[in-house]
């Protein structure tokens, strides 16, 4: 078993647009990227249920030739609204790292 | 002005920084100019500061910061004889914003002594034309966002159209040395001038992709220039900063920058498709990427941002450090709420006329309800009080007096400090933020003249 922020290069999330979040994770070898992908774990099921979103509204892409994972998703609020704690939706990738993966 | 060299049909591109504002070092924008680039630009905003600097008219950089950028740039164009070109200008690219930066172009360029064509690209968006592209059914929504209305039109503060590369190439084509554009697709002035050169639209677009942040997509990341040469199926990205340097994996890390899809980037005309893209060093900091793919698109779009006024803002900032508060601070913030709106409703600000809200830090000011952690105990808490009054700035600078003194002075079971529960950095304690404004329009527009919605004046200095 492995954790995310043991394992990845980046981990990270911002805005696409004022109404949507997007959060990638990225490793730095084919081999990583590989076994993570393998293992299945990281997929729009696991965003969607993190960022209590439903599956349906999770974009969740493998980008084979960056090493990355991509998952786009609705923000809680949209950006500037009131409420928003996050304007530029740069510091919720937190819930990823503690993602155990089971390589 | 001399016309880009076409040996090997190659364009290198020379983005100063990741936006007009955020400084770079003289040195590398030396070292860029160095390598002869054809054409030299900057970002000049982004949507990211959230909606208020589009409504407020006003530039997320201060006007000290982006004169001093400006000012290295448009010596270092014309004593070269190449190309500027800026898009989103001021930071939202409306006409206030475009006319801040041109003002200063004007300004410099009689101070120092330079000349020079300049084309100014307007980008805001008069309401009946937006109102004649919506009955046309030619205005779509983006991101769930509902059907556009006429009632929405009507309470926006700004509309902005976003343009692509047409509006930058005809102003190449008009002979302008200086672009300066309102709201434009980040890439867009960098795809531009490359196709313009006659090189193909996905380098190009990829280029600009690279272009658009400055040094960001090198390690160590950092606010600095970036040089990008364009060739006819890849292109090649170095930083101009010694201490920088692009990887493979520094590059893939910022294919990934702002974008919903990695693979599919959606622009004015068509998409950039990267699923194919190839990273390879090409020294120990520059990177090659290949394979990019351009499909354009059946119908041409470009996108629109609008915003309108939610209200006034004042917020105040303070902490406690008292543990048996913070044992029970949903219980005590709830009393706040019930003393708060009563007052305000005394004095005349019904509970629908206002929001307040409470910001806990230390405990879920971060990621709100999206937090997982629940069960933490902290030593301490922050607290941002923020009241949003419909009506006035008095008005929520009222309400928002009233929360301070309730914060402070409000009783709890087991209190031991009764001098007060709050401690505040600040004299004063509150702070009037001003006018509140909200994203309403956020869709596409559908475009058979796509130099039609974005004007251009031309100007000789």
């Amino acid at each position: 078993m492995a954790l995310i922020r043991d394992i990845a290069t980046v981990c990270k999330s911002k805005n696409a647009g004022p109404f949507e979040l997007t959060i990638d994770v990225v490793f730095d070898s084919a081999g990583m990227f590989r076994r993570v992908k393998a293992t299945g774990v990281l997929s729009a099921a696991l965003f969607a249920r993190l960022y209590n979103v439903p599956e349906a509204h999770v974009l969740f892409t493998p980008y084979d030739a960056a090493y990355a994972f991509k998952a786009t998703l609705p923000r809680l609020v949209p950006a500037g609204d009131f409420g928003d704690t996050d304007v530029y939706g740069c510091q919720q990738h937190a819930p990823l790292l503690d993602v155990d993966l089971p390589i | 002005m001399s016309q880009p060299p076409r040996r090997g049909r190659e364009m290198r591109l020379l983005s100063t920084s990741a936006i007009l504002g955020y400084g770079f070092p003289e040195a590398s924008l030396r070292a860029g100019l160095d390598r002869g680039p054809h054409v030299i630009g900057v970002d000049g905003g982004s949507v990211d500061p959230g909606p208020h600097y589009l409504g407020i008219g006003k530039p997320f950089c201060s006007p000290i910061a982006i004169s001093r950028d400006l000012r290295l740039m448009l010596n270092a164009a014309v004593r070269h004889g190449i190309p500027l070109l800026i898009g989103t200008s001021g930071g939202a690219g409306g006409a206030p914003h475009l006319a801040l930066v041109a003002g200063m172009a004007r300004e410099i360029a009689r101070q120092d002594g330079l000349h020079f064509r300049m084309a100014l690209i307007q980008a805001e968006q008069d309401k009946d034309s937006i109102r004649r592209r919506v009955a046309a059914g030619r205005v779509k929504p983006l991101a769930r966002q509902p059907v556009l209305t006429d009632e929405t039109i009507d309470r926006a503060s700004r509309i902005v159209g976003m343009m692509g590369t047409e509006p930058f190439m005809a102003a190449l084509d008009a002979g302008a040395q200086v672009v300066l554009a309102g709201r434009a697709s980040d890439p867009a002035p960098w795809a531009a001038a490359a196709i313009h050169a006659g090189l193909p639209p996905a380098p190009a677009w990829y280029a600009g992709k690279m272009l658009e942040c400055g040094a960001t997509p090198s390690i160590p990341k950092g606010h600095d220039s970036l040089l990008v040469t364009v060739r006819e199926d890849h292109v090649e990205c170095e930083p101009m900063n010694p201490a920088r340097r692009c990887t493979p994996l520094s590059i893939a890390n910022h294919s990934l920058h702002e974008n919903s899809s990695p693979v599919h980037h959606i622009e004015p005309g068509g998409m950039l498709d990267t699923s194919e893209c190839r990273f390879e060093a090409v020294s120990d900091r520059a990177v090659r990427i290949s394979g990019m793919r351009w499909i354009p698109a059946a119908q041409y779009t470009a996108k629109l941002e609008g915003v309108e006024r939610a209200g006034y803002r004042s917020i105040c900032v303070c902490g406690t450090r008292d543990p048996l508060l913070i044992g029970r601070i949903d219980d005590f913030i709830a009393t706040v709420r019930q003393e708060v709106a009563a007052k305000a409703e005394a004095f005349g600000a019904p509970p629908d006329s206002y929001r307040f809200g409470i910001r806990v830090y230390g405990r879920d000011g971060v990621m709100a309800t999206r937090e997982p952690v629940r069960d933490a105990t902290p030593h301490e808490l922050g607290f941002v009080l923020e009241v949003v009054s419909r009506d006035s700035q008095e008005m929520a600078s009222a309400v928002l007096g009233m929360a301070r003194t309730n914060m402070l002075h409000t009783d709890f079971p087991g209190r031991l400090c009764r001098e007060g529960n709050m401690a505040f950095p600040f004299s004063p304690s509150d702070i009037e933020v001003g006018p509140v404004y909200r994203f309403s329009i956020y869709h596409v527009m559908e475009l058979d003249d796509l130099l039609e919605p974005f004007p251009i004046q031309y100007e000789s200095l």
